[in-house]
Order: C-alpha cells, then structure tokens, then sequence
C-alpha cells in the first residue's frame, strides 16, 4: 500500500540536513508553503541553499529562517520588495549569496532538472551582466546563453487537493512553481487543504501525478495574507 | 521653450492601449504599463497575460473580494475572466519565450537607438538588484512596447546612443511611448510617429540624446 500522507509538517522535514538545497514554492505570497518553511525553522538545520521566486516578506515564512541566519545562498529572482527587510540586511552585510537568475531561466533551470536535462540554450539574458561567463551560442541567427538546471533535495510546495499517491490539483494562481519543483526535488513535500480518497481527484485535472511527490501533509485551510507590496 | 502639453500617465495609457488590436495576447508590465488594461476599448477582445500564470487576466476585485490566491505580478489582487485560466511557471515563461505573446509593454529607465532596453537594475553599487520576469518577457513578445517619461527627473534624455544602465536585453524594443512623443525604433533610425500638442520637431529633438527622423509633413 502507497500511503504518502504524513501526520504533521514536522514529521515531513525530520531529515533535512544541514547543507541541503531547499525549493520553496509561492509567488508572492499565493503558493508559499507556510507551515512548511515555519517547521523548517523548528528543525534546525543550517547552512541551507534556498530556491524560491522572492527572498522572503515581512517577519514569518522564509524571512524569518533568513533571520535566524540559516540560509547561506539564496536563488531567486526578485530578492528586493517593500517588505524584504531581513534579505536586504544580510545581503548589504555581505552575510548571504545571492544566485540572481531572471524568472522565466528560474522556472526552466528547475523543469530542466526535473525532466533529466543537462543544460538548455536561452535567449533571456543574452548580452546582460546575468550571462557573464556563461556560454553562448548562435542558432539559426539568434544568440543563446546556456544555462544548468537546479537539482534539490527538497522542495516545499502548497497544493489544494491530494490523495495517499501524491497526486495534486492546486489553486488559481497558487500554482506557480509548485509543479516544477515536485520534479526536481529528491524529496517533495506538499501541504494540501484537503486529502481526498484515491479516484476522488478528477484525473483529467490532476496537474501534479503523484509520482513527484514523497510526502503530503494536511493543513487546515487559512486565507492567504497579502505581502511584498 | 515653446509651449507644449505632455502627455499624462493616463493619456500615454490611453495612447498604447490605441495601438493593441482586437485579439492580442498581452502582458503588461509593473508599473505605468499596469494602466494600460484601464483604457482597451470595449469593442476589441484582448488576452491579458500575467507572468505568474494568467491569461485572460480582468480588472481588481471589488473591495472586499480580495483573494490573495490570485494575484498579479506586482502582487496586487486581480480576477479572472470567463475563458481565463491558470498553468504553472515554466509553461507561462515558455509563452513568452516561445513567442506567443503578441505584445509586452515594459517600463524603463533608458532605450537606445537600437533599441536595447535597460530596466531593471540602476547598478547603484548599494542598490539590491532584482530582475523578475523582465529578461524574459523583453526577448520573448512579437512586439516589445516601452512606456517611459522621456526625460529622467533632472532633465537628461532617456532615449540614448548607447545605455548606461546594465541591460535587460539587446535590440529588443519597437516602440517607444514617452511623455512627449512616440517613436519607432527602425533599422534607419529613431522614427517620430506622433508627438503631443504643441511641441515643435526642434523641440522635440532638443529633448533627446539620439538624432530623430521626422516625417516630412511635421512642422
């Protein structure tokens, strides 16, 4: 019998090691997994490589495990918002690395991983400081920059809907990174607001096959706060 | 100088949103670009997409209906229009990158006559750089639009030979939308296509850092 449900989001994270390369799911707020990055916190481990859109908001989330000065290097696209005050700190303190990479390469380099690709030419970034040193390449007339993909060992991501199998369907624009990164983490947690019997879930709209998640655990639902404005 | 009206941040909005035709796809930028959605005439039916993974984004919610689950790239809460729908990150890169947005419209701190758009870094050494989707969504769309004051608050041109900010990406702008005029970017130059009310060529010119191409019936 598969049963991926786990009992709480401690027991989820019992075995994330210091070092570990952490994707956090969300946008914004839609789609952070917040009980998931507050056991993160309770957990202890260190030295942590986190891969998430923003470098936290506010004072909770991924923000405060940035306070607590677990994280090491952060990948991301869009560290600087109104309320990124923890990042910004560390950042201007030279206390934590900072892999800037432009959405849309974040998004692929973490498919890519996912889906057992070794590198992808992309137009984006070509010509700017953000593809200095990287490779290049014309084809068919346009220039390309190479780009590796991003390997975890976890990825922490908010769903709406699971069953025991793993698989998910997720909520409007919760959804983000959500699906890419159940692909490239060794180990995906998601948290759902509602676990639903095995064939409950509309197979036509299963967005995340169970497959690329290890573990679901059950939150009760709370209405997403608004942040980084 | 000769007396002149520029344009305002809702009459540049509206001057865009003149030129989206009946069906595009569109992504709008942060920022003044976000005010173009205000103006879309009511009779042309256009597919706004958003990077976090929208297409047939609609207007803000009515006070109250706000749902912090579906929101747009500026964060802000949005809605969905009937036909709309949700898809995760890599497929609504792979719509911009793959060229199947017909247009972006973009901010920016400075263009070039080629067309190279700088906008997203200032490359102030204290300054916290931060990209988001602006690689992306500058070399993916059909046409790239650009929406800008013409003159940086003390007065320089940001319309340049070459631009002094880190790039965003190269030669990648169409159209320039500013306060004072619209200008094409063209493989012979920098073309005035309109320019507002009462501001003369030489004026105009005298504004900016790059020669401009005027068409022969301007004053």
């Amino acid at each position: 019998m598969i049963d991926k449900i786990c009992p709480s989001a401690a027991a989820a994270l019992a075995d994330v090691a210091d070092g570990a390369t952490v994707m956090i799911g969300g946008f914004g707020t839609a789609g952070l997994p917040d009980e998931l990055t507050q056991a993160l916190l309770d957990q202890g481990a260190r030295e942590l490589t986190v891969v998430n859109n923003n470098a936290g908001n506010g004072d909770s989330g991924l923000a405060a495990l940035l306070a607590a000065g677990r994280v090491r290097k952060i990948i991301c696209s869009f560290p600087r918002q109104v309320d990124s005050h923890h990042f910004d700190r560390l950042y201007r303190a030279g206390q934590i690395e900072l892999e800037l990479v432009p959405q849309g390469n974040l998004a692929e380099r973490i498919r890519a991983a996912g889906a057992g690709i070794g590198g992808f030419f992309t137009p984006t970034g070509y010509g700017t400081e953000l593809a200095r040193g990287k490779e290049t390449r014309e084809i068919a007339g346009r220039m390309y920059v190479l780009e590796s993909p991003i390997h975890a060992d976890f990825a922490l991501i908010k769903a709406e809907r699971g069953d025991r199998w793993g698989n998910l369907s997720y909520r409007m624009t919760a959804r983000n990174f959500g699906p890419v990164m159940a692909m490239a983490a060794r180990t995906t947690v998601a948290t759902v607001h509602e676990v639903v019997e095995l064939g409950a879930l509309d197979p036509e709209c299963v967005v995340t096959p169970g497959l690329f998640v290890q573990r679901v655990v059950c939150i009760e639902r709370a209405p997403t706060r608004g942040a980084g404005f | 100088m000769a007396d002149y009206k520029r344009w305002t941040r809702e009459q540049m909005a509206q001057r865009v949103a003149r030129d989206i035709p009946d069906g595009a796809v569109v992504n709008l930028g942060i920022g003044l670009p976000t005010l173009v959605a205000n103006h879309l005439p009511a009779d042309r039916e256009v597919m706004l997409h958003s990077e976090n993974g929208i297409i047939g984004m609609g207007p803000a919610p009515a006070a109250g209906a706000e749902d912090y689950d579906l929101i747009n790239a500026g964060k802000q809460p949005v809605t969905l229009r009937p036909g709309g729908c949700f898809f995760h990150h890599a497929d609504s890169f792979a719509m911009m990158r793959g060229g199947h947005l017909d247009i972006c419209v973009l901010g920016a701190f400075q263009v070039s006559a080629g067309g190279d758009l700088a906008n997203w870094h200032t490359g102030a050494p204290d300054a916290i750089p931060a990209v988001g989707g602006a690689m992306d969504l500058a070399i993916g769309a059909k046409r790239t639009l650009v929406m800008m004051e013409h003159c940086t608050k003390s007065g320089e041109s940001k319309i340049v030979p070459r631009c002094s900010y880190p790039l965003t990406a190269l030669g990648c702008v169409s159209r320039v939308y500013t306060d004072l005029a619209v200008l094409d970017i063209t493989s012979a130059g920098v073309q005035v296509v309109d320019l507002c009310e009462g501001l003369s060529a030489a004026a105009l010119q005298a504004l900016s850092a790059v020669p401009l191409l005027f068409p022969e019936n301007r004053p």
